[in-house]
């Protein structure tokens, strides 16, 4: 393998292990560990009377049974609100267990741990809990009705309000010559990753540490909240994200209740404690996303041209707000997309309602934002009677425009200011891989056959790569090989990989000998985590960062050895060298590997690498203390990276649809991805997060819905029922590309992870629009949703 | 409910190695495995027969061991992701075909399409692109898409012409 990784297409390195059955997923540790179970809430409102334990003490293998009484200290607070907001005068958390009152089925009441999981349900069967039932406030409009509150103190269920805006939208709109108005609603969905939540603590008395796994995207956080919520030393507590099987956002929260009750637990038992959480208790007990009722008004000119938009959100938040309001504030902020609205004010407010809580799920709030902005798009385009890819070119920002200020706040409370990209281009590329032009001759062919077919399309801008910063950690070990560590955690990125790129190619070695952990507080302790497409950019640039330092390092120590300037050195193949000469020219060059050696002055020889290294083994300059002012032992070095804002990728989507005229079926015939996501380091791989993006994305507007019957029973908590695609519902993607680098990083890069989903409802919506002749303003659709539009509007 | 419960010893032939250990008639198959056995390659994603992550092969045939309790297949051959690696230890041909098609993300899923390919091929060892999609219509994967692990599917047929 050579030192060109970066950019290059590569296998992943972490393969062969995940390939070969020796993962280690949070169940795949602690065989030893006592089991934990919960007693979770079947209601969606009630109060707690009794928890009367009688008939479950005497089980066989029983070990603990614990309440919120049980719960000392700070373990029994309520859980923290992760991000505050001004907005959010009415923030909600959930205690670790359910103390008087529960708010939405699922929540868990009383924590069993036993010898085995089995024995731990057996034991939660038989915990009876009695309740006082509440009225539960179910859905959106019941939420908005205010009429039955979740929460007492929080009047019409309003957890937070906020509006923004830039000019005079309601004015703009009077003005306009003319004005559409548009209801749209999106229902709930869920980040549903393959492996649900898991967490493993082991408490050392005699060191008195705590070392907790957990299946997160935030390990370092998670550490910081156990240290504050267990009243520990942080540096007594280590958070380890092991394999993590996907999370998708969910994995993003914390902590939760499980993360602070199982540390909580094992150290109240001097035992290991293991959670492992199973499906239905990830349906009703992890958290959900989505779920908007919107209503638009949009002023606009003959020609298309935005004049005025005013949106208004009303955003499900679920039973409590522990992490913010980032979601409905993405949603009116990214929605504005490629576009230019003219003035513009958008309203959100966030509700209670007793269901499950509601935290970002890929996209984070992108999805329903798209969604608003295209179905205005193409209901301009309709009224106008114009092609609706020229009524988004006519309201694109120009790539002269950039960088281009919203005058709105973003996500990361700072300016929303786009960094670069070019719109024109990206559509231009997706018309031609979708045959935009050519497609009315399709349709033609199509209906002389009794066949309905339409297109649609669908544009978005993603704000990636938000701070506040990452760092990362290279070292060269003394075998030449090097190891690097950043503190954000992976669920299936491929980091080890893109991050072995990145080192490698600015140290020059091969990317073979790069091993990158991540996730883990003992190796790297300042962190942010996994979340908004910023792995790549974050940590990227940090190790890039640190990995430079060690370069100039080593070519310090080089030029020393070599008697060169080390200006004129470089480092291929882990060698470095004289520019220009070959590398095994006598004098000219050092490997990297005894670079590393003579970075470490030492005393005592343990192996033949020390043995090189003492003070006594060589020809030595006495002249100079053994480590040089200023310097430290070893090459290696930490380097962190604080953008000063976020970049913005961006992407369009079109998509050819067929419905059958008689059943309503929906079939997706083609399915077309343009993106931009700055500079790629791994092109298979980021291809790969497009793939994986748009299935949630076609999941998410033809088949996912979260079914919460009038009492807050989620009826469809199982993959039975919860129709998550199989590979006979995605579709071929026909991908292509461009590389608009950004100039807020030295990379260039600029995040990828969500882009795939953003627009999938959005621009199927469009499609099954234009096949019917008729606006969709509902998703997701079902054929049986779209058999029932199409009798309405028959009796009409 | 104090009595312990009453323990069966099962004996399985696990990828060519005898195994047994001493459980409950309530022991499901992917829990032996897993944490009896420690053979840990065995996934559950959902444990109501729906995800396929749990999917091993019983004397040859694909099934899903969260549906199974592991008494009721004692005396079996069973193959798990583990298992299929070639006898050297080197990646088998399912598996160094999802790692050339980058066929997996986080890898969750992953053991059991491979389990469910290398028994499909045996059947079919020449699928068209229609068919390999069929072929692993029952499996549930989040991150991947499945574009891949169609191609992986197809490369896999490939490779394991080319090793016959
Ligand atoms: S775990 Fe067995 S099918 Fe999902
Ligand atoms: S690779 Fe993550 S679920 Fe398939």
């Amino acid at each position: 393998m050579t030192t060109r990784a970066f950019g290059e297409p590569i296998q992943r390195l972490e393969d062969p292990r995940l390939l070969t059955g020796q993962g280690r997923f949070l169940d795949d540790i602690g065989h030893g560990a006592l089991a934990a179970a919960f007693v979770r809430s079947p209601h969606a409102h009630a109060r707690i009377v009794s928890i009367d334990v009688t008939d479950a003490v005497d089980v066989d293998g029983l070990v603990a049974i614990y309440t919120h009484e049980d719960l000392d200290g700070r373990a029994g607070e309520p859980l923290p609100l992760l991000i505050p907001h001004a907005a959010l005068t009415h923030g909600r958390t959930a205690y670790a267990l359910a103390k008087d009152e529960v708010n939405h089925v699922g929540e868990p009441i009383a924590m069993v741990v036993a010898t085995d999981r089995y024995v731990a349900e057996d034991v939660c069967a038989r915990i009876r809990v009695e309740y006082d039932f509440l009225p539960p406030v179910v859905g959106i409009e019941a939420a908005r009705d205010g009429e039955l509150l979740v929460h007492e103190d929080v009047p019409g269920n309003v957890a937070a309000h906020m509006v923004q805006s830039r000019g005079d939208a309601v004015a703009a709109i009077e003005a306009a010559p003319h004005v559409l108005e548009l209801d749209l609603a999106i229902e709930r969905s869920a980040s549903t990753p393959l492996e649900g939540k898991g967490v493993h603590a082991r408490w050392d008395a005699d060191d008195a540490s705590l070392r907790v796994y957990t299946s997160t995207q935030a390990s370092t956080s998670v550490r910081a909240a156990l240290a504050a919520r267990l009243e520990l030393p942080p540096d007594r507590v280590e958070v380890i994200a092991p394999d993590v099987g996907g999370g998708f956002g969910v994995k993003i929260v914390h902590p939760w209740p499980e993360e602070v009750l199982v540390p909580w637990a094992a150290i109240r038992l001097g035992r290991e404690v293991k959670w492992a959480e199973d499906r239905r208790e990830h349906f009703v007990g992890a958290a959900h996303e989505r779920g908007q009722l919107q209503h638009v008004r949009v002023g606009f000119d003959d020609d298309g041209r935005l004049l005025g938009l005013d949106v208004t959100v009303w955003h499900d938040n679920g039973a409590y707000t522990p992490y913010g309001i980032i979601v409905p504030i993405i949603t009116t902020t990214q929605l504005l997309g490629p576009y230019k609205p003219g003035a513009y004010r958008a309203e959100f407010f966030s509700l209670y309602t007793n269901t499950v809580t509601v935290t970002p799920y890929r996209g984070a709030g992108r999805p329903q934002g798209c969604f608003a902005m295209e179905r205005t798009m193409d209901a301009v385009a309709a009224y106008l009677g114009l092609d609706r890819t020229v009524v988004r070119e006519r309201n694109f920002i120009r790539p002269d425009e950039m960088p281009y200020d919203h005058g709105l706040i973003f996500q990361d409370g700072r300016p929303l200011i786009y960094d670069s990209g070019d719109y024109p281009a990206t559509l231009e590329k997706l018309k031609k891989l979708v045959g935009w032009d050519e497609f009315e001759a399709f349709r033609d062919e199509a209906r002389a056959a009794g066949r309905r077919v339409g297109i649609g399309l669908a544009c978005y801008v993603e704000g990636t790569g938000v701070g506040p910063y990452e760092g990362g950690w290279v070292k060269v070990e003394t075998d030449g090989s090097v190891v690097a560590a950043t503190g954000l955690t992976t669920q299936g990125q491929g980091h080890k990989t893109v991050f072995a790129q990145v080192v490698a190619a600015e140290l020059g070695v091969p990317v073979d000998r790069v091993t990158v952990t991540t996730g883990d507080t003992r190796r790297f302790g300042y962190a942010v985590g996994t979340f908004a497409s910023r792995a790549a950019v974050m940590s990227g640039n940090a190790l890039a960062t640190a990995a430079r330092k060690v370069r100039d390092k080593a070519l310090r120590i080089a030029g020393e050895a070599l008697e060169a300037d080390p200006r004129d050195l470089e480092i291929v193949d882990g060698v470095v060298r004289v520019v220009g000469s070959p590398s095994g020219a006598p004098g000219g060059s050092i490997p990297l590997a005894t670079v590393a050696v003579l970075a470490n002055p030492l005393r005592y020889a343990f192996d033949r690498e020390a043995e090189r290294a003492t003070q006594f083994g060589g020809p030595v300059d006495y002249s100079k203390p053994p480590v040089a002012e200023g310097e430290s032992p070893g090459l290696e070095d930490t380097g962190y990276y604080s953008p000063p804002r976020s970049t913005f990728a961006n992407g369009m989507h079109a998509a050819i649809v067929e419905t059958d005229p008689d059943t309503a079926e929906i079939t997706i015939l083609r399915y077309c991805v343009v993106h931009d996501c700055g500079t790629l380091i791994n092109p298979r791989l980021v291809e790969g997060q497009i793939h994986g993006g748009v299935a949630q994305g076609v999941g998410g507007a033809l088949y996912e819905r979260m079914v919460y019957d009038d009492a807050g029973q989620l009826l469809n908590a199982s993959f039975m029922d919860f129709l998550m695609p199989y590979s006979t519902e995605v579709p071929f993607i026909e991908t292509d590309h461009l590389e608009t680098p950004s100039p807020l990083n030295p990379l260039g890069v600029k995040g990828a992870g969500e882009a795939g989903v953003i627009p999938g409802s959005a621009v199927l919506a469009s499609a099954i629009s234009d096949a019917e002749g008729f606006a969709i303003t509902r998703m997701p659709i079902s054929p049986s949703d779209l058999f029932s539009l199409r009798l309405a509007r028959e009796s009409r | 409910m104090s009595a312990a419960e009453e323990l069966y010893e099962v004996s399985l032939v696990v990828n060519g190695v005898p195994r047994s250990a001493t459980v409950p008639a309530r022991r499901l198959l992917s829990d032996f495995l897993r944490h009896d056995l420690e053979l840990t390659g065995t996934h559950v994603g959902c444990e109501h027969g729906v995800c396929g992550a749990c999917t091993v092969l019983v004397d040859g045939r694909p099934i899903r061991s969260c549906l199974q309790f592991a008494v009721t297949v004692d005396g079996a051959e069973v193959t798990t992701v583990e298992g299929c690696t070639r006898p050297d230890g080197e990646l088998g041909h399912v598996q160094q075909a999802f790692r050339e098609c980058h066929g997996l993300q986080c890898g969750f899923c992953t053991p059991g399409f491979v389990t469910t390919i290398t028994a499909y091929l045996e059947e079919n060892p020449a699928p068209t692109a229609d068919q390999a999609r069929e072929a692993i219509a029952g499996n549930l994967c989040r991150c991947t898409g499945y574009q891949n692990i169609v191609a992986s599917v197809l490369r896999a047929a490939e490779l394991r012409a080319e090793r016959a």
